[in-house]
């Protein structure tokens, strides 16, 4: 199947693109924010200290929030390019 | 019976049964304390607990059972995504989590949060990295996937050995912890009661595999988050912390703060206690330095890469019927986790507050030695030495560098110390004992099916029929839960250093090799092999050289190590890999397959 490797390249390109942008996130509140945890705590948010809001919430949160959007992102790829698993 | 749990039907009746599971488990815990009420003592509800929910999980175990090699590895591939996520949840929370993690935090401050960040932040590595490509690939094991990916028997062997090492270091953690909580509940001694978890544990896997060990975890699931949440939010409204504790205890956090300047926390304790310890940090300082910014930051580091390369982690998405589903089962399974996670550190708070706080008719601190050492649970822990007051400087009063107390029982005696009724210390003791009981049960099964598919099967015997490969997996299973009770006797390192070291492990041996298996297609098996054996020798070596007293290098310590091990395994798996020639064409056919979502599991074929 010749068309099969454009698809397969379309799709990996946008895989890969989805990733990478899931990977900055994921780096943003899994460390930048808790290496300035001291200068956040400055601010606060619903009665805490933000820098530790993060560590005890926010970043948890956000990491939810993260995979269910990073699977509905890849979901739309998959349906786009046709290579749907089910 | 054994074909209805296998069947179409009873996969689509799943919420059903577990719902009644659900409302049976609750109305059990309502007759607990109807019993309470009518003056049964506490040892016997404690028993009655653990013993209940113990037999459940066997039966459930005994009625998985199977001789399919399908259902043996992966539960047939046919486990919906939330259920797989609870699955993967209990499989996760080990009795370190349930037990451990919030005594962590209570005393160990704003420090050891690396550890709640870093077992969350990992399955964002897990979903963007591993588990669809792996569940694709349709391996049984880990070391199938390295082995099939680089070739030959030797990336299977290695991979093999260090699966073992880091499962069989955890899995001791988690015997360890039921044999901890079976000795309280059951009051029998510490050595039967790591048998006794053991017999559990083993019911629930031997005879149904991964099947049997899916459905027993979805039931261990439930039972934990109730006995976590129900004792938090209970405390809240009895104390007044507000209905639901997690969005309003900002305030808490404040107070405490305060009242560390009163009460002098920091001040270091003048006699030493073996066991126990004093309350030295404080609750929310994440310190100026660079050097704290970087220590939460790579313990945080360590803990993301062990949990995208923990096998008993990896393995729970090869259960799933498709590549989506395998993504979608991520996203619930974090869900679950965070649901304990966030209520850790509110527990911790509370707690903290509760025993601190002079105008709550709960605390200790400032009150005089007598008084305390009239209250009920302050004798309870220390007649068995988890808990210990003494008046160093001879005044009469409680001093918070006089309140001696044992990290890994802040969960287990946060009910007695808001005074709510034994039913909920018996419900913790519950949920403690799923927790350890499903963690271990993973692991074991990681490691068995390991040496059974990958050393009995792939390379000393591939002519073996099915029923021997199932025989000696499970002879392989005994064994090692054996080896692992006889180890846990001993006691050799505490729950949390064990715990920290299977994952510092893994992630020096497997993590790079796993993710350039699928993102770097010029990853060849020599790369693989150096990547896997320097990466761990170095980090085994690193913790050697620190465990026996060497100074750690800019504060990477024993819990750290794997800082040291993976660079060494990228550095090491790229030069190799650039050195020696590119994989055949086929093998880079094949990582494209693995890509991509759509079709058959790439095992099936062959």
């Amino acid at each position: 199947m010749p068309d099969k490797s454009d698809t397969r390249q379309e799709h990996w390109r946008r895989t890969r693109n989805l990733t990478i942008i899931v990977l900055v996130l994921w780096f943003i509140f899994a460390f930048v924010v808790h290496w300035f945890a001291t200068g956040l705590n400055g601010a606060s948010f619903l009665g805490f200290p933000l820098g530790y809001y993060f560590a005890v919430q926010g970043s948890l949160a956000i990491f939810v929030i993260l995979i269910f959007g990073q699977n509905w992102f890849q979901d739309r790829i998959d349906d786009d390019t046709g290579l749907h698993g089910e | 019976m054994q074909t209805r749990w296998n069947s179409e039907e009873f996969i689509q009746n799943l919420p059903k049964v577990y719902g009644l599971y659900t409302g049976g488990f609750i109305v059990f815990i309502l007759l607990m304390a109807i019993l309470e009420q009518l003056g049964v003592p506490a040892s016997t509800i404690g028993i009655l607990f653990v013993a209940f929910t113990v037999v459940i999980y066997a039966a459930i175990g005994w009625l998985s059972r199977t001789m399919q090699v399908d259902a043996y590895y992966v539960a047939g591939r046919q486990v919906p995504p939330v259920f797989n996520g609870m699955a993967t949840a209990a499989d996760w929370m080990s009795g370190a989590s349930f037990v451990a993690l919030a005594g962590g935090i209570y005393f160990g401050g704003h420090g050891y949060l690396a550890f709640v960040v870093g077992w969350t932040g990992g399955y964002v590595l897990v979903n963007s990295l591993m588990a669809p490509y792996l569940r694709k690939f349709g391996c049984y094991t880990v070391p199938d996937f390295i082995g099939t990916r680089y070739g030959g028997s030797l990336p299977r062997l290695v991979a093999t050995v260090i699966l073992v090492v880091a499962s069989f270091t955890y899995v001791t953690a988690q015997i360890n912890a039921t044999g901890t909580i079976a000795s309280r509940a059951l009051l029998i001694p510490f050595e039967v009661g790591v048998w006794f978890g053991l017999l559990g544990i083993l019911l629930c896997s031997m005879l149904g595999g991964m099947r049997a060990v899916t459905w027993t975890q979805v039931a261990q699931y439930i039972v934990l988050i109730i006995a976590y949440l129900v004792p938090v939010i209970w405390m809240s409204n009895v104390q007044n912390f507000g209905i639901i504790p997690h969005f309003s205890y900002g305030d808490a956090v404040a107070r405490i703060s305060e009242l560390e300047l009163q009460l002098g926390v920091g001040t270091a304790a003048t006699e030493s206690i073996p066991g126990v310890r004093v309350l030295t940090t404080l609750h929310n300082d994440p310190g100026t330095s660079v050097l704290a910014s970087w220590k939460f930051v790579t313990l945080a580091f360590c803990m993301m890469a062990g949990t995208a390369s923990l096998p008993h982690i990896l393995m729970r998405y090869f259960t799933t019927p498709s590549v989506r589903a395998a993504r979608r089962s991520v996203s619930w399974s974090l869900l679950f986790i965070f649901l304990l996670y966030f209520t850790a550190p509110a527990l911790a708070t509370l707690t903290k507050l509760q025993v601190l706080d002079p105008t709550l008719a709960t605390s200790v601190i400032g009150k005089s030695i007598e008084e305390v050492q009239s209250l009920a649970w302050i004798q309870n822990w220390s007649a068995v030495n988890f808990l210990a007051i003494s008046d160093s400087n001879a005044d009469g009063i409680l001093q918070i560098n006089e309140f001696f107390i044992r990290p890994d029982i802040v969960v287990l005696a946060t009910p007695e110390i808001a005074g709510l009724p034994y039913v909920i210390s018996g419900l913790v003791a519950a949920g403690g004992m799923a927790a350890a009981m499903s963690t271990a049960d993973g692991l074991l099964l990681a490691i068995a099916n390991a040496l059974s598919h990958d050393l009995y099967y792939k390379i000393i015997d591939p002519n073996a029929d099915t029923r021997t490969r199932l025989i000696v997996a499970r002879v392989l299973l005994i064994g090692i839960g054996a080896l692992a009770a006889i180890v846990a006797q001993f006691r050799l390192t505490g729950i949390l250093g064990a715990v920290a070291w299977a994952f510092d492990f893994a992630a020096s041996g497997l993590f790079f090799p796993l993710v350039l298996g699928v993102w770097w297609k010029r990853a060849n098996r020599q790369g693989a092999l150096a990547g896997m054996i320097l990466g761990f020798l170095s980090g085994t070596a690193y913790l050697w050289y620190v465990y026996t007293g060497g100074e750690p290098w800019i504060g990477i310590d024993h819990l750290r190590f794997a800082i040291i091990g993976m660079p060494v395994s990228l550095v090491a798996m790229v030069v190799v890999s650039l050195a020696t020639e590119e994989p055949d064409p086929e093998v880079q056919a094949m990582v494209d397959e693995v890509r991509d979502p759509s079709g058959t599991a790439i095992l099936d074929r062959q």
